[in-house]
């Protein structure tokens, strides 16, 4: 199995004024090529946190992450830009669409900065919203606006995909579709996708369930057998 | 006292948002600094010169004649209205100084020796007044005496009635009545060459032959005396003597220049803050907008905790208050600084013995309301959005903008757009008010700039038609009678004197109907060239006519004739001949209001043979010593005007006053173009950080983000450029209107390299307020932004 990206011994520190706040303490993962990882954890465990560093979005105060041939430990801001920019697709729990952009221009945002991307048409088309290219952030529901960020985010055709809580601001049978989306795009595209919920449901749809407790990976815990996105239930 | 947490909450936010505060605060105290300064200049000078002319007993009327006998100043002390009245002799003279190679001119004034003249009285600097029976004694204006260094003890040489007289200083004086002391012919003072001499009237009325006599009178008027029936009843009483016309206060040089400038001042006062008030209040309104978006849940709070929507509505009035109360501290020390310093220029220019300047509190309390008012009115919009919003609809988020689609997008001329542009576009599209307020600022700084720095060019283009293409000569001389033309052989046959042209100006009543202008008119040969009539409007020469008369256009329309009409003229010297002549052409000048007629017409309607009272000389510059030299000696000549001496006193003048004015208007505009585009790029900033971090983490590079934002300041910007140039010559125009008047006129003429240098500075203000932002976007908290909701 080829690992796509390892991170070791990782340690965050918060500094607020005199108070520290250790939001990991020593945490070690291993992403394996095409794989879809589920990271299950309670608030405040870390593992946004851990998101955020193995995306690049923030810096660890030690240890050390790995992608490919790229180390991303000590990289600069514009090593890390450009990092964000070639191999990670990122997908927020509030969306996070331009509203001043179309379903269609949202996508063609990033796709005009990659290298190989996707037609924004076809990557909309792959989560099921060909109908909705020309609408406005504000004229598309929450589901379809979360769909809209996961075509965002794979129109690059990145090489991981992270989500954060992609489901937290959305019912549950509007989340189960957004789900169903990520399932897709990582059997299709083979894309290594890290999906964080607080959600322990979402964990059987997984290849790897991560357990996240106290700034360190807990426990690892490997499904025989995906469950389909559709038969989940909350 | 325990002050109160919503108060706290005021203060804390003023803090927070302190950049824009003090940009939105910078605005404001232009204005205020505006206001202050020109109505406490005002206010100093109303009052300095209000002081300043009664205490030294200014005229209230002043008229001049040949010979008056000294029993007709008792007739004019009946004239009902009549207070005081002074006679005296009044001539201008050359002087001779020396170690100054050219001719000096001297206005001599005659006061009772040793003591005050009742009217007109001198402001004794140094020295002493002319003493009885001191024929040689002579009292000259201090700014005269300090550009020649001569004090007291000291002597000059005048020729005086043609005869040269050594005369002696015994004292320096000012006076009310050459506060703006202009000699004959010249736009600007010149203190080298025009000076005030004051002897005893005893001594002057002997030299000039006015024993008994007196050849100028001043009144002093009661108060609420009708002031047109004594100008008319004065002249009735000098006509037989030779009366050239009385004038009132009003119409009297020095003054009429002093009030002109308090008139300017007057119309700055109104202009510049209120261009500062209406765009400080706009930009209040746009930062206390968004304060209350980004409150909404904190709002909501408040009315749940019981707070009343009046409450709430005060609370972010405070707000705006508190922006004004920095705006009007800096304004306030600014502007009394600035109000300080331009009274003393005004002071200096003038020569004020006396200088009333306090900072007007009237002003002050004017500026702080109407500025206070007018953000108050400004930012109400957002205070009562503030106090309306029901509290449980405040603390739920927004709901989300909604942008219009349009047809546009679909055209293939918008494929070219990224995606960058396209939210570039839609934002300005989607706020249109601020969009457009953001150009009406950036633009209001580029006109006041243009508006600043046209001056330069409008009066460089002045002084070019006037001293250039309307004149020729080196010299014009003034002679003390009108000389037979056999004078213009005497001066061809001075040295280094190439070319010799007569030219005559007598003193006229010019009416049409109920109209009349006091005024004059200029004889000139047919064939003049040396000062010819020269059109403004055409940039030409226009002919002599050979009759009829030639009238400015500012004359024409104020008798509301044109060509072919007849203007009635009563001549005021010589044989007083009235006639009715036909307007034949019509010129534009920029001075005066001139009406031109062919010198040996107005000679024939004299009845005198050919005749001239001053020529107009070229001079060859490599005998121009000796020419000097020799006009020193000539008896005759009682005026010497040297192109080149106006020249260099009115583009010195320029250069002085202009540059103050430049800088200042700079720094204002800099101030308003600053605190625009810095608010409107804040602002957009706070509206779409979550935007642009989004975009950060989606991999854009900061350069990227930055110009989605300051592009679409960038493209206001751009926008507001060329409104600017246009709000410009639109100032500009009005403000040359404002100078209309019928002594000058300001031509409106703006150089392209005053438009481009006004951008320049614009842009150079608003790339600083760029970089600030572009230094926050450099710092924006990916992470923390992914986390919230807005």
């Amino acid at each position: 199995m080829i690992t796509t990206l390892i991170a070791r011994d990782l340690t965050k520190i918060y500094r607020t004024g005199e108070v520290e706040v250790h939001a990991l303490r020593g945490a070690n993962l291993d992403l394996y090529e095409g794989e879809l990882v589920v990271v299950l954890g309670p608030s405040g465990s870390g593992k946004s946190t851990l998101l955020n560093i193995i995306g690049g979005l923030d810096t660890p105060t030690s240890g050390s992450v790995r992608f490919r041939d790229h180390q991303l430990t000590g990289a600069d801001e514009s090593a890390l830009t450009r990092f964000r920019r070639d191999h990670v697709g990122f997908v927020f729990q509030f969306y996070n669409l331009i509203p001043s952009l179309t379903a269609e221009e949202n996508v063609a945002l990033v796709t005009e900065i990659a290298e190989r991307p996707l037609d924004p048409a076809k990557a909309l088309g792959i989560v099921g919203l060909d109908e909705r290219l020309h609408h406005f952030p504000a004229q598309l529901s929450g589901g379809e606006q979360q769909r809209v960020a996961i075509a965002r985010a794979i129109a690059k055709q990145p090489e991981i995909l992270l989500c954060d809580e992609p489901t937290g601001a959305l019912d549950s049978e509007t989340g189960i579709l957004v789900l169903e989306a990520i399932d897709q795009v990582n059997r299709e595209l083979g894309t290594t996708t890290a999906v964080i919920t607080h959600n322990t449901v979402i964990g059987s749809m997984a290849d790897r369930v991560l357990h996240v407790a106290d700034g360190v990976i807990a426990s690892i815990e490997e499904n025989a057998e995906r469950r389909p996105a559709a038969e989940l239930a909350w | 006292m325990v002050m109160r947490a919503l108060d706290r909450k005021v203060l804390r936010d003023l803090w927070h948002l302190r950049g824009q505060v003090l940009a939105i605060g910078m605005v404001v105290a232009a204005g205020i600094a505006a206001l202050i300064m020109s109505l406490s200049t005002l206010e100093a000078l109303d009052e300095t010169t209000a002081a300043y002319y009664e205490r030294y007993r200014f005229g209230d009327v002043f008229a001049w004649v040949k010979r008056a006998p000294e029993s007709v100043e008792q007739r004019i002390a009946t004239v009902p209205g009549v207070r005081t009245v002074q006679a005296r002799v009044s001539r201008f003279a050359t002087v001779d100084i020396e170690g100054f190679a050219e001719p000096v001119m001297g206005q001599f004034v005659s006061v009772p020796a040793e003591r005050q003249p009742v009217l007109n009285q001198l402001v004794l600097r140094s020295g002493r007044l002319p003493g009885e029976g001191a024929e040689d004694e002579v009292v000259l204006n201090e700014p005269f005496a300090e550009a020649h260094n001569l004090a007291s003890g000291k002597q000059i040489v005048a020729v005086i009635n043609g005869h040269r007289r050594e005369l002696r200083i015994v004292g320096t004086a000012l006076s009310p009545e050459f506060v703006y002391a202009l000699g004959p012919g010249a736009l600007m003072p010149d203190d080298r060459r025009f000076g005030i001499l004051w002897m005893s009237h005893d001594t002057l009325a002997a030299a000039y032959d006015l024993k008994g006599a007196f050849n100028s009178v001043s009144l002093d008027l009661e108060r609420g005396a009708n002031t047109a029936q004594v100008l008319q009843q004065l002249d009735r009483i000098l006509e037989p003597y030779g009366g050239v016309g009385a004038i009132a206060r009003e119409d009297q040089l020095s003054n009429w220049f002093v009030m002109n400038e308090m008139e300017q001042l007057r119309t700055m006062s109104m202009i510049l803050p209120t261009i500062f008030l209406v765009i400080s209040a706009f930009l209040t309104n746009m930062v206390l907008g968004r304060l209350v978006a980004t409150e909404r849940g904190q709002i909501g709070l408040m009315k749940a905790f019981g707070y009343s929507s009046s409450e709430v509505g005060l609370h972010y009035a405070k707000f705006v208050i508190g922006i004004v109360f920095v705006g009007s501290l800096i304004g306030i020390v600014a502007g009394t600084w600035l109000g300080r310093m331009n009274t003393q220029m005004y002071a200096d220019l003038f020569r004020f013995p006396i200088l009333l300047y306090r900072p007007s509190t009237i002003a002050i309390v004017i500026a702080v309301s109407v500025s206070l008012a007018s953000a108050l009115l400004g930012s109400v919009g957002a205070v009562r959005h503030a106090a309306r919003l029901p509290p449980a609809q405040a603390m739920i988020p927004p709901a989300p903008v909604v942008f219009g689609r349009m047809r546009l997008w679909d055209t293939r001329a918008a494929r070219w757009l990224d995606q960058g542009s396209r939210i570039i576009v839609r934002n300005i599209l989607r706020s249109p008010t601020r969009s457009t307020m953001t150009i009406v600022g950036v633009a209001a700084a580029v006109g006041l700039l243009v508006l600043a720095m046209q001056w330069n060019d409008s009066l460089n283009y002045l002084g070019q038609s006037y001293f250039f293409h309307a004149q020729h000569q080196d010299a014009t001389i003034g002679l003390a009678e009108p000389q037979s033309d056999t004078i213009i052989r005497d001066f061809e046959h001075l040295p280094g004197v190439l070319a010799v042209e007569p030219m005559r100006i007598v003193g006229a009543d010019l009416s049409v109907g109920p109209v009349t202008h006091r005024g004059s008119l200029t004889g000139l040969k047919s064939d003049a060239w040396l000062q010819p009539i020269f059109d403004d409007a055409t940039a030409r020469v226009v002919p002599v006519p050979a009759d009829g008369l030639v009238l400015g256009t500012v004359l024409a329309d104020k008798l509301g004739v044109s060509i072919g009409d007849r203007v009635w003229l009563e001549i005021l010297e010589g044989r007083r001949p009235e006639v009715a002549l036909p307007v034949v052409g019509l010129v534009e000048t920029y001075i005066a209001t001139p009406a031109f007629i062919n010198i040996d017409a107005l000679n024939r309607m004299l009845k005198e043979r050919p005749s001239a009272e001053y020529v107009n000389l070229l001079i060859d510059s490599r005998h121009e010593a000796v020419f000097y030299a020799k006009l020193k000696e000539l008896p005759m000549v009682s005026a010497v005007m040297l192109r080149q001496a106006a020249i260099d006193s009115f583009y010195g003048t320029i250069v002085e006053h202009i540059m103050v004015f430049i800088t200042l208007f700079s720094s204002l505009a800099c101030a308003l173009g600053f605190g625009v585009a810095y608010n409107s790029a804040r602002i957009a900033l706070s509206e779409r950080g979550r935007e642009l971090a989004t975009l950060r983490v989606l991999g854009f590079s900061r350069g990227e983000i930055s110009y989605i934002l300051l592009g679409e300041t960038g493209l206001l910007i751009a926008i507001a450029l060329p409104l600017g140039c246009l709000l410009g010559r639109g100032l500009s125009e009005l403000m040359a209107a404002s100078f209309n008047t019928e002594l000058f006129r300001i031509p409106l003429k703006i150089e392209p390299s005053t438009f481009g240098l006004a951008v320049i500075i614009a842009l150079a203000a608003t790339l600083i307020s760029a970089l600030i932002v572009r230094h926050r976007l450099d710092h924006l908290d990916l992470v923390e932004v992914l986390k919230t909701r807005e």
